[in-house]
């Protein structure tokens, strides 16, 4: 297992090019959730208001 | 082809439609990331040359191909809005621009972060990096111009305009970076670009590149939906979704 | 009959636009003074070898003239998209594509041609050779039009943002870099005494290409954004 994790030395490098890509992919999925959420809400606020 | 291409561009129908997909397209890029980082990261072999960071290109690689993929997706979004104007093209456009500009970042980011152990400095002025820079260079331009347009119409056609300017463009900036590149071409070889890849690396790389482009289109029909949701939130249909709950 | 009234639209446009030049010559003025000041900060910052200074020359005086045009682009449609001129020209019947190009032309020879015009001065100042200089000529002449028009398609799309000129710059400058590659490296391979056709001719295609298909574009871009002030 340390061994998978030091990648023949490369470790460093090799694992921050793989979180950065987690890191932003996972920030797209979160962006994107919360801009439905937002929309759902402001739907419902119009609604609210109409009865 | 016509009844289907207006059912399908209408708001209500797609928002639906991508709803019912969505689930399904997001359970398969997580299975198909699953198996392309299994078999690039445990199961394919480490490289004579480049040791174990060769690795990085399964994130690399895929990035700077979705990078220019979603610019060409744009720019066909942007000819269908010219000359059919479907509403649906300027949603789906505009949802792609912080997708494909995240891609070009990864790529540069991933790019930069090979080149360390590989050339010992984070950045060189390569051809590719180059060529990637200049695109996410346009994808800002793309955002800042509709972020300066305060109606939502104008905004579109414009951006409409600029990515067709931008995609005749790309080749030739493309072909002028690679020649200024290859006239100053530096003294060291770099040790990228292997001329021919094993079997053993490739199917995790061609894995990972169909799981960018599953996430890119589970990410697009999402940003969609909620693009949709807010510009029909005072019509008929949407008021009907609300109330019946289904929302 | 119709191509000499095409032609005279053409004419008419031109003188028009140079003499409203004539009338407010700061807006001119000062994008040359911005190249020449731009310029003879380089020595200033990097000091004043002079070795040094003429390898850097063609690339800062083509990023300097690239940065002066998108300083002069803004002013292209701002005056015609206020005063409701613009709205006019988009109505009427009367070609576009004729409109543009006149208009273009009118902004180059006042924008464009006073650079090359002041390219001596700065070859002297960068300590060009004189083959050098005439290379910069070569491509400020082929070069600089490119610019016009790249330029125009980038003020076309911003004439209804108000303070357009820094998006102008982000949007057009990553295009113009073909002719930025292309430009420098003909005034640096003049420099060490190769041959330059080849160069030049790929310019001059950009160049070709540039005039035909812009002038679509620009029009397709004033019909979006040209219409209400």
């Amino acid at each position: 297992m340390t061994e998978f994790l030091y990648m023949g030395g490369y470790g460093g490098y090799v694992w921050s090019a793989y979180g950065l890509c987690l890191l932003v992919l996972l920030a797209n999925v979160i962006a994107a959730r919360l801009r439905n959420h937002n929309a759902r809400r402001e739907v419902k606020k119009y609604t609210g208001r109409e009865q | 082809m016509w009844t289907w291409a207006h059912k399908f561009g209408s708001p209500g129908y797609f928002y639906a439609l991508a709803g019912k997909v969505n689930p399904w397209l997001t359970a398969l890029y997580i299975a198909l990331f699953a198996t392309g980082l299994y078999l690039g990261l445990v199961v394919a072999p480490t490289d004579y040359q480049q040791g174990d960071s060769y690795r990085i290109i399964f994130v690399h690689v895929p990035s700077a191909w979705m990078s220019m993929f979603v610019y060409v997706v744009m720019a066909v979004f942007a000819a269908i809005g010219l000359i059919w104007r479907l509403k649906l093209t300027a949603v789906l456009a505009k949802a792609s621009a912080p997708l494909g500009a995240s891609f070009t970042f990864l790529a540069l980011a991933t790019g930069s972060i090979w080149g360390k152990p590989m050339w010992g400095t984070w950045w060189v002025w390569d051809a590719r990096l180059t060529s990637e820079l200049i695109l996410l260079f346009l994808y800002l331009g793309f955002m800042a111009l509709q972020a300066a347009m305060p109606d939502r119409q104008t905004a579109w056609r414009a951006g409409a305009i600029l990515l067709l300017v931008g995609v005749v463009n790309i080749p030739i900036i493309h072909f002028s970076v690679d020649w200024w590149y290859t006239l100053h071409q530096p003294a060291t070889i770099t040790k990228l670009g292997a001329p021919s890849i094993h079997p053993s690396m490739l199917v995790p790389l061609l894995i990972m590149a169909v799981a960018f482009k599953v996430f890119y289109l589970s990410l697009l029909l999402s940003r969609a939906r909620a693009e949709i949701l807010h510009r029909e939130r005072r019509t008929r249909w949407v008021q009907e979704l609300a109330r019946s709950g289904q929302l | 009959m119709r191509k000499q009234q095409t032609f005279s639209i053409f004419t008419g446009i031109l003188r028009r636009d140079l003499k409203l030049a004539v009338r407010a010559p700061s807006q001119w003025i000062n994008p040359l003074l911005f190249f020449l000041i731009a310029v003879s900060l380089f020595p200033l910052g990097v000091g004043p070898e002079q070795n040094m200074l003429r390898e850097i020359a063609p690339g800062v005086i083509w990023v300097a003239a690239l940065l002066a045009a998108m300083l002069a682009q803004d002013s292209l449609f701002r005056a015609d998209f206020e005063d409701g001129s613009l709205e006019q020209m988009l109505i009427s019947s009367r070609p576009m594509s004729m409109i543009i190009m006149a208009k273009v032309l009118a902004h180059w020879l006042v924008t464009g041609l006073p650079l090359i015009v002041l390219s001596p001065v700065l070859s002297i100042l960068m300590g060009l050779s004189l083959v050098g200089w005439w290379a910069l000529l070569l491509t400020l002449l082929l070069g600089t039009p490119i610019l016009s028009l790249l330029g125009a398609v980038g003020a076309a799309l911003v004439v209804s943002v108000k303070r357009g000129g820094v998006l102008l710059s982000l949007l057009v400058l990553p295009l113009c870099i073909p002719v930025l590659i292309f430009a420098t490296a003909v005034v640096q391979t003049a420099g060490v005494g190769l041959a330059i056709e080849g160069q030049v001719s790929l310019l001059g295609a950009l160049l070709a290409l540039s005039v035909t298909l812009s002038p679509i574009a620009i029009a397709g871009a004033l019909r979006v954004t040209g219409g209400a002030a």
